[in-house]
């Protein structure tokens, strides 16, 4: 695949998929604690979204840092917007506005009972 | 590969000259590191595009030969 074809990919996956996360390893197997936190966070809100394991080709472990000018795995995506890695997501998380954000976005998790 | 702490210091105020850094060495190997940035340029701006700014301040060091900077910004 060309870059640009690469960018084509990754932005079709974004677009097709309400949740993406483009990780190290795949969601019932990390490869990395940074991937795995992010993908702990969203199994724990009981969120489904799509991992794409980037150690399975180059081209999208660069590719998608070109796509967000953003030098790191994980990347988070919802309803096409990005929105961090695994420090963001962390964050927002505990403050609950990951929580926020998803529902606002109308994405189903498990947490609605406790919002106050 | 690593970076020190105090290059990672130093190109952030390079950046951010107002800036207080605080930098913790996580695993003491010099390469895993904890940074807390509170800067007036980050007012405003959402997570994301503080993360950048910082990002760039390190002149595509992360994610090369910084392995990992958890980062933590904020307006005073």
């Amino acid at each position: 695949m060309s870059a640009q074809d690469v960018q084509d990919w990754i932005g079709k996956q974004i677009a097709g998929n309400d949740v993406v996360l483009f990780m190290k390893g795949t969601k019932t197997m990390p490869q990395c604690g940074f991937s795995m936190q992010v993908a702990q966070i969203l199994n724990h809100l009981g969120v489904e979204f799509k991992d794409i394991n980037v150690l399975e080709d180059m081209s999208v472990r660069d590719g998608i840092k070109a796509y967000s000018n953003w030098p790191t795995i994980p990347q988070l995506y919802v309803k096409g917007e990005f929105i961090g890695g695994c420090d963001i997501v962390r964050e927002m998380f505990q403050a609950g506005e990951l929580q926020e954000l998803l529902s606002g976005k109308g994405i189903a998790t498990n947490t609605q009972t406790l919002t106050a | 590969m690593a970076m020190a702490a105090e290059d990672i210091a130093r190109l952030i105020k390079e950046r951010f000259p107002d800036a207080e850094i605080n930098i913790e060495d996580l695993a003491g190997d010099g390469d895993h590191y904890s940074a807390t940035i509170v800067s007036e340029a980050f007012r405003g701006k959402s997570r994301v595009q503080q993360h950048q700014m910082v990002y760039d301040a390190l002149k595509g060091n992360m994610g090369g030969v910084l392995h990992a900077l958890a980062l933590k910004t904020a307006a005073p």
